[in-house]
């Protein structure tokens, strides 16, 4: 790890460097300090770097690297957003995370900023519009029809085709990183597996492991081999509901009922393994620590299930259709935007921090998938290839464990920063903390969905509008962790 | 008078069994999946909690929210009337002609298309264009197959063509009677939303069709369209039954003959119900663009069907 303290003015040479060098921007973070503001770059490649730049609270501007690099572009509209530091030269300088009705000069993650003012008057929040003969706009959410979180898609449509898609995100802004302030680290462990529910496993590991950083804790074998195993069964019961619910798009609804079979009995392995069905309480700082072994048999057979129901989808002619050519997101975008997970490895970019940033040795049967397509059909068979992956590593790290189960270790009190990355489901997470005396002073959580996001609407090019439930759940992104 | 009594029986049969059939469709369904389903009732429990409900109108929408659902539903009760499902009489100053039927539906999809305008909101207006793009290519299919089968009777009505074919069991089963069959089952399908070119179920807004043009209207008004959307189903998979097993149809007011009529045509109807429900369990929805190919291909069929009832004289 390197670590480099830059002043503004060697910020953009210092990461054009970095990124030239096959590195990419995983994190970047504002903090408060007593006399001024600091932020922090992280960028992951072979090696981590970071870079720190600190500024007086009076002359708080950014150099914006976002003609360099798009993903920091929008790290420095929500930093603006949430700190109020502004990024000079932003080619858009627009809020991001801040509603129109959030008040101006109002910002939540200052310490005087307080509770949150009276929403003014109704929001004002203009689209483009995109004119032409017979040009319209179809406007979907934020309340949707099933049981999904809230987003707003605006789509301006010619007869059927999708000319453009704006989504509208962060409906529901928690405060999640503004309540890990002054909290103590079990208190915050609690709050990462709530982030969001689908990926208990992938938060609250990126936050222990950060947490370990900051404190030069040593973490036992056992405990890296029970941590790569929670984080292969959330992948496993995550990706097979997925299999059912891309496929139930296509109206093809007897697999997607058979996969709610399957993730039933996965949900109810994960609460006897962890007393939980949704994988929570089962790491600690320093530790992990299981009820009983998980079952590899029963993971096995459930894996070997779902891939036959996905190749009864694939090999039906109207669904393999439906899914093919769909929703194309091109490598190069991938790349541009710096997409993570199943979505960037279905374009052929092989990004894993299984493999990039590994905490364990996961055996001989891991290796890392990928297809070259990028449309639905990719992300589809992606999701088939890996769950197939995740079942061998289980079964290896179960060998290598012997029906251990490991313990739980009292985490000693300290001062520090740490930073942890692990490929949970979705792609790589990352989080960053901050500790002092034993309690978070800043924690900054990245989920893949932040990178994911914008790479929606441009995969929707020359995708028709009844195509577009199938390109977002084959995206599947997660609006808790983008909208913390 | 005979005659309008025989008419009235149908229609109320038709009408008391039509929840019947879609709670038939769903449990068939829900059991072939895995699923335990609601049960076959359900439906009266929905359209009796509708009833219950009074309904609530968008701003700014005009009369049509309220007049639509109810041109649906007596256009579809009107189908019912004259498509022979218990019988083969008809009203004698309303000729089932094939023609009027086709006309009668016309006005229900007319009606829907209209609904799904009036409240201004961008999916009702997207499913009435995508509901009429399917309405005009189903119609002419319709007319070409049950003109197929009317050839070789020599009169457009449909009760006259279903009374004939019953007579002479040879005619249910030659080519042209197969081809028009088929191409008319591949309409009905569409032409009533079901898999592959609508889904009942879904609830993705983007991807509805009929459903989409009945977002807007709630309590009694939808409690109305969802009857006459169901009604034509009815209507429709009965005609086809009828044109595929034209037996057991009542032509007198003999009650023996009307009670045999009844109990055939309410086995027939669930019957063919059940099979499209399993065959839907192995149906998935087709890209929007491949519909007008499907319909091209059942409009094929109709087309040959009537080709072959004028070589085979």
């Amino acid at each position: 790890m390197n670590h480099l303290s830059v002043t503004r003015d060697e910020l953009a040479g210092v990461a054009t460097t970095l990124l030239e060098d096959g590195n990419r921007l995983a994190l970047v973070a504002a903090h408060e300090d007593p006399h001024g503001f600091r932020i922090v770059y992280v960028f992951l490649g072979a090696d981590r770097t970071e870079l720190s730049i600190s500024m007086p609270r009076d002359d708080a501007w950014l150099p914006s690297l976002a003609a360099i690099c798009y993903p920091a572009g929008r790290f420095e509209r929500e930093i603006r957003d949430l700190y109020g530091i502004k990024a000079k030269d932003h080619p858009l300088p627009h809020r991001l995370v801040r509603h129109a009705h959030w008040p101006t000069g109002w910002h939540p993650m200052l310490s005087g900023a307080g509770p949150m003012p009276d929403v003014a008057g109704p929001a004002s929040y203009p689209f483009l519009q995109v004119e032409g003969d017979g040009v319209y706009e179809i406007p979907v959410g934020p309340i949707h029809a099933g049981l999904i979180e809230p987003g707003h898609f605006r789509f301006s449509v010619v007869g059927e085709t999708i000319l453009r898609m704006k989504a509208r995100l962060w409906f529901v802004h928690r405060g999640v990183e503004k309540h890990a302030e002054g909290r103590s680290l079990d208190d915050v462990l609690a709050l990462t597996e709530r982030i969001s529910g689908d990926t208990a496993v992938g938060h609250s590991l990126a936050y222990v492991m950060a947490v370990e950083e900051a404190l030069g804790i040593t973490v036992s074998d056992d405990a890296r081999l029970i941590r790569a195993q929670l984080l292969e069964c959330e992948r496993i019961y995550n990706h097979v509901a997925d299999l059912g619910a891309i496929v139930n798009d296509a109206a093809f609804s007897i697999v997607a009922a058979h996969t709610g079979r399957l993730r039933e009995q996965l949900l109810r392995h994960n609460e006897d393994v962890t007393g939980h069905r949704l994988l929570r309480g089962a790491i600690t700082i320093g530790g992990a620590q299981l009820r009983r072994p998980v079952d590899v048999d029963l993971i096995a057979g459930v894996v070997r299930d779902a891939i036959e129901l996905a190749h009864t989808a694939m090999g039906h002619s109207v669904v393999a259709d439906r899914m093919h050519t769909t929703a194309v997101l091109r490598a190069d975008q991938v790349r541009h935007m710096g997409v993570l997970g199943y979505v960037a490895r279905a374009s052929g970019v092989a990004v894993d921090a299984r493999a990039d940033q590994p905490f364990v040795d996961l055996g001989p049967s891991f290796h890392v998938v990928s297809e070259s397509d990028g449309d639905v059909w990719a992300r589809f068979l992606m999701r088939v290839r890996e769950i197939e992956v995740s079942a061998a590593v289980l079964s290896d790290l179960s060998e290598r464990l012997a029906s251990r189960c490991g313990e739980t270790v009292a985490a000693p009190l300290g001062t520090g920063s740490g930073f942890g990355v692990v490929e949970a489901w979705r792609g790589s997470l990352c989080h960053r903390v901050e500790v002092a005396d034993g309690l978070v002073t800043r924690l900054k959580v990245v989920d893949p969905s932040w990178f994911n996001w914008p790479a929606l609407p441009q995969a929707l090019t020359d995708t028709i509008v009844p195509d577009f439930p199938l390109a977002n759940k084959s995206f599947n992104l997660s609006y808790a962790g983008n909208d913390l | 008078m005979i005659a309008t009594l025989l008419v009235i029986v149908q229609v109320v049969v038709a009408t008391a069994i039509t929840p019947l059939l879609l709670g038939v469709m769903r449990q068939v369904r829900a059991r072939m999946e895995g699923r335990v389903g609601p049960g076959v009732l359900q439906p009266y429990r929905d359209v009796r909690k509708l009833l219950a409900k009074e309904p609530l109108r968008a701003d700014g929408s005009s009369g049509v929210l309220i007049a639509a659902p109810l041109v649906l539903l007596v256009s579809s009760l009107m189908v019912v009337a004259l498509v022979p499902l218990v019988t083969t009489a008809n009203i004698p100053a309303v000729p089932n002609d094939l023609f009027v039927v086709v006309s009668i539906l016309l006005i229900g999809t007319v009606a829907l298309a209209l609904l799904g305008l009036d409240a201004g909101t961008a999916f009702g207006g997207m499913g009435s264009s995508r509901h009429m793009m399917i309405a005009a290519l189903v119609e002419p299919t319709v007319l070409m197959s049950v003109y197929a089968l009317s050839i070789p009777v020599g009169s457009s009505t449909l009760s006259k063509i279903v009374v004939a074919r019953g007579a002479d069991v040879t005619r249910v089963v030659t080519p042209a009677g197969l081809l028009a069959v088929v191409a008319l089952v591949v309409v009905v399908l569409a032409e009533t939303g079901r898999l592959p070119v609508d889904n009942p179920s879904t609830h993705l807004e983007l991807t509805m069709i009929h459903e989409s043009m009945i977002l807007e209207s709630g309590g009694r008004d939808l409690a109305w369209l969802e009857v006459g959307s169901w009604l034509r189903l009815t209507a429709l998979l009965g005609l086809v039954v009828n044109l595929a097993l034209p037996w057991g149809l009542a032509d007198s007011a003999q009650p023996l003959a009307v009670l045999v009529a009844v109990v055939a045509f309410i086995v027939k109807l669930l019957v063919a119900g059940a099979l499209v429900a399993a065959a839907e369990v192995f149906m998935a929805k087709v890209r929007l663009f491949k519909v007008p190919e499907l319909l091209a291909g059942s409009f094929v069929l109709a087309f040959l069907a009537v080709t072959a009832s004028y070589l085979a004289g």
